[in-house]
């Protein structure tokens, strides 16, 4: 009987996070930073990058996510909304295959996932997804 | 305190609220047209391949009434669009007469007066008959079914889908997409898939292995007709372990995955197929979009929202057909094929007037034995509606409010949850209710009335969670059911706000106090997605009420306060 709470609260936990500013995620400048430190703040191009995310994510503990970007050295993700930003840096050597990589992150709550692709000219590229984390329960 | 002014702004509506009879035609009703059923089965366009959908029949066998909803808002690039269009804006938009048959199938004003006229709608043993005398003209007809077939009656339920199973391989149906399915569990859906007991191929391309990231299902069936090879790409409701119990199939994993589908359209395409249909569960509004993102699709037969156009929408290129729900209509989609490529499509809506359409006897005997070992136990009769109770609606229904008030009464709460299900046949005042009838709104797999203590902020939480799933202005990330029905509190919301700001005056109904964020609140509801939620089934919990109630009877819903521009 009161399992159900419990079970409830414990699902909305993120979204309450998300809704009533429970002690929050990554700062807007911490993303900023780390976004710098791989660009050194170049401008960068919406095109050339795919960023497969869900919109709505199964599981906000275990959240696939695949990244590609042809010709790419490096492709850094970040999860805009989690207590840390970096999620990891893909680095792919002469003999990659493809610059294509993918993995499974943990998302804090409703947020941006970021993925930047740095270019061997020196040009970056970007591409970015709202991933929603939600208590669900109401499809019919 | 709480106003039903913005209903009236929300709906853009010159006409009544409910049960005002401010129409004055009702009498013109005499003068209709007779129906036949040449006349609703009609004729096919030109072409060479014929395609017959019905969708979201929810295990209904019988003929039901089925009331369309009074508010259906849509947000983003839907607004204002179909099928966000609600009774004189429907009308209007498809040229349908007030007080027409077809305004009774579509619409939902004076809907008790129309369902007295016109009758019931469905019925499996008259879907039967059209999918018979459209097949005699094309025999090579491709039935399509877009799921949610399995469950929603108390035979579905008993049987674990079994008895839509083998009805709808005596229909003849060659494919089918998924939803509610999975909720008889995995275990179950593989049993019938694998068991060799199903004749339509199951497809789901969006239907992957949790741990592996792999296919679990047939993405596509190719079948030739006619001359013509026709891909029909499968696409289950996407966001089924969110919006359903995920412990009940745990090792699946679903989500809209378009860039998927966009590689399996390439892949039938260069398999040869010269027409291309996506048999979709993703709602209308992730269909729309669907349509706009992923090119080589000639046409989407929509589901899961359970809206019906008399016409195709047509994106592009691609064309979506709605085929309503309940087995209210049955879509004939012709399509033109020359040199290898469409060129042209007619689409008629059929609408099943139980009255008006025979049933086919083969049918009618089949689902007459489905139904034989529970006729005794449904048919009893456990009290009489004073109201027109039905489920569609954005914010409330009137069957809602009585479960409401039932988990109010039968749990002591102070406050009701009841899912924003779309499911579920309506009541006409003054009609007997029986089990049947309660099933019919109820009948599911995780029923169990739960009794628990929720705080307001809890509770703000939920219902912007909700609002943000049915409201976001992006179609990609709604799971296309309605607003959770409340009892015993009331709120105002607005769509169009930002999330987490779409709620507001939640407030106790009983006592006409704000909703305090830190204080406790005694919460009954069902249909929770939690594994080991206890409590009775929901069904028992209605029961008793309407029994002591005798006549239910719901006075009009003033919770809900609607904001609209």
């Amino acid at each position: 009987m009161t399992q159900t709470r419990r079970q409830f609260v414990g699902h909305g936990l993120a979204v309450a996070a998300a809704f009533f500013g429970l002690p929050h995620l990554a700062s807007a400048a911490q993303v900023e930073e780390a976004l710098n430190a791989f660009t050194g703040g170049a401008d960068m191009a919406d095109d050339g990058i795919t960023l497969i995310a869900p919109e709505i994510a199964e599981n906000g503990n275990t959240v696939p996510i695949e990244v590609s970007a042809p010709g790419a050295e490096a492709i850094m993700l970040l999860a805009a909304g989690n207590p840390q930003a970096d999620v990891c840096t893909f680095n792919f050597g002469p003999a990659a295959g493809s610059s294509a990589a993918s993995t499974r992150i943990r998302l804090a709550g409703e947020q941006e996932v970021i993925a930047i692709a740095r270019m061997p000219d020196g040009s970056f590229k970007q591409a970015r997804q709202n991933v929603r984390v939600t208590i669900g329960g109401c499809g019919g | 305190m709480i106003s039903r002014r913005h209903f009236v702004q929300a709906a853009m509506a010159t006409s009544a609220l409910y049960g005002a009879s401010g129409f004055g035609n009702w009498s013109r009703l005499s003068a209709q047209q007779v129906l036949s059923q040449e006349d609703l089965i009609g004729t096919g366009g030109p072409g060479n391949v014929t395609l017959i959908h019905v969708t979201d029949i929810h295990a209904q066998t019988q003929p039901i009434y089925f009331r369309e909803p009074e508010f259906n808002l849509g947000v983003g690039l839907a607004e204002g669009q179909p099928p966000h269009l609600v009774g004189a804006e429907f009308r209007a938009m498809y040229g349908i007469e007030q007080g027409s048959a077809l305004d009774y199938a579509l619409t939902y004003d004076d809907f008790t007066a129309l369902a007295r006229t016109y009758g019931k709608m469905g019925g499996l043993d008259r879907i039967a008959t059209v999918v018979k005398a459209i097949k005699a003209e094309r025999p090579d007809a491709l039935v399509l079914d877009g799921g949610d077939t399995w469950q929603g009656s108390l035979p579905s339920l008993r049987t674990r889908g079994q008895d839509m199973v083998d009805l709808f391989n005596l229909l003849g149906s060659d494919a089918m997409t998924s939803h509610w399915e999975f909720t008889l569990g995995s275990d179950r859906v593989r049993e019938i898939v694998e068991g060799g007991g199903l004749n339509p191929a199951f497809l789901g391309a969006n239907i992957f292995d949790a741990e592996w990231d792999e296919p679990v299902f047939d993405d596509y069936r190719m079948f030739e007709r006619g001359g013509t090879s026709i891909a029909v790409i499968g696409q289950a409701f996407p966001y089924m372990p969110i919006a359903n119990p995920g412990w009940m199939f745990p090792e699946l994993s679903f989500g809209l995955r378009r860039e998927r589908i966009a590689e399996v359209v390439e892949e039938v395409r260069a398999a040869g197929a010269e027409v291309v249909v996506l048999l979709s569960h993703n709602g209308f509004d992730v269909d729309r979009q669907f349509a706009r993102d992923i090119p080589g699709i000639d046409v989407i037969l929509t589901g899961h929202t359970h809206d019906a156009l008399p016409e195709p929408l047509q994106v592009g290129n691609t064309f979506l057909i709605a085929s309503g729900s309940h087995g209210k209509f049955v879509s004939r989609v012709d399509l033109d094929m020359q040199d290898g490529a469409l060129r042209g499509l007619t689409h008629r809506l059929i609408p099943i007037f139980s009255d008006v359409i025979t049933p086919d006897a083969e049918m009618a005997a089949a689902v007459a034995a489905t139904r034989a070992p529970f006729e005794a136990e449904m048919s009893e009769v456990i009290g009489t509606s004073g109201s027109l109770l039905y489920r569609r609606g954005n914010f409330n229904g009137t069957w809602d409010d009585v479960i409401c008030n039932a988990l109010i009464s039968q749990r002591d709460a102070q406050i009701a949850l009841s899912p924003g299900f779309r499911w579920g046949a309506a009541i006409l005042p003054g009609q007997e209710i029986t089990r049947e009838d309660i099933y019919n709104v109820t009948a599911m797999t995780y029923p169990n009335a739960y009794r628990t203590e929720m705080s307001g902020e809890m509770l703000k939480t939920i219902f912007e969670d909700v609002a943000a799933n049915i409201f976001n202005p992006d179609a990609y990330y709604q799971q296309g059911g309605d607003m959770v029905r409340i009892g015993g509190m009331g709120y105002r919301i607005d769509p169009a706000a930002e999330s987490g700001n779409r709620i507001s005056n939640m407030t106790l109904l009983a006592t006409g106090e704000p909703i305090d964020p830190a204080t406790n609140y005694v919460v009954a509801g069902w249909a929770s997605v939690n594994e080991g939620t206890e409590g009775p089934p929901i069904w028992e919990v209605v029961e008793d009420h309407i029994r002591e109630q005798g006549t239910v009877t719901v006075d009009p819903n003033a919770t809900v306060d609607v904001a609209a521009g």
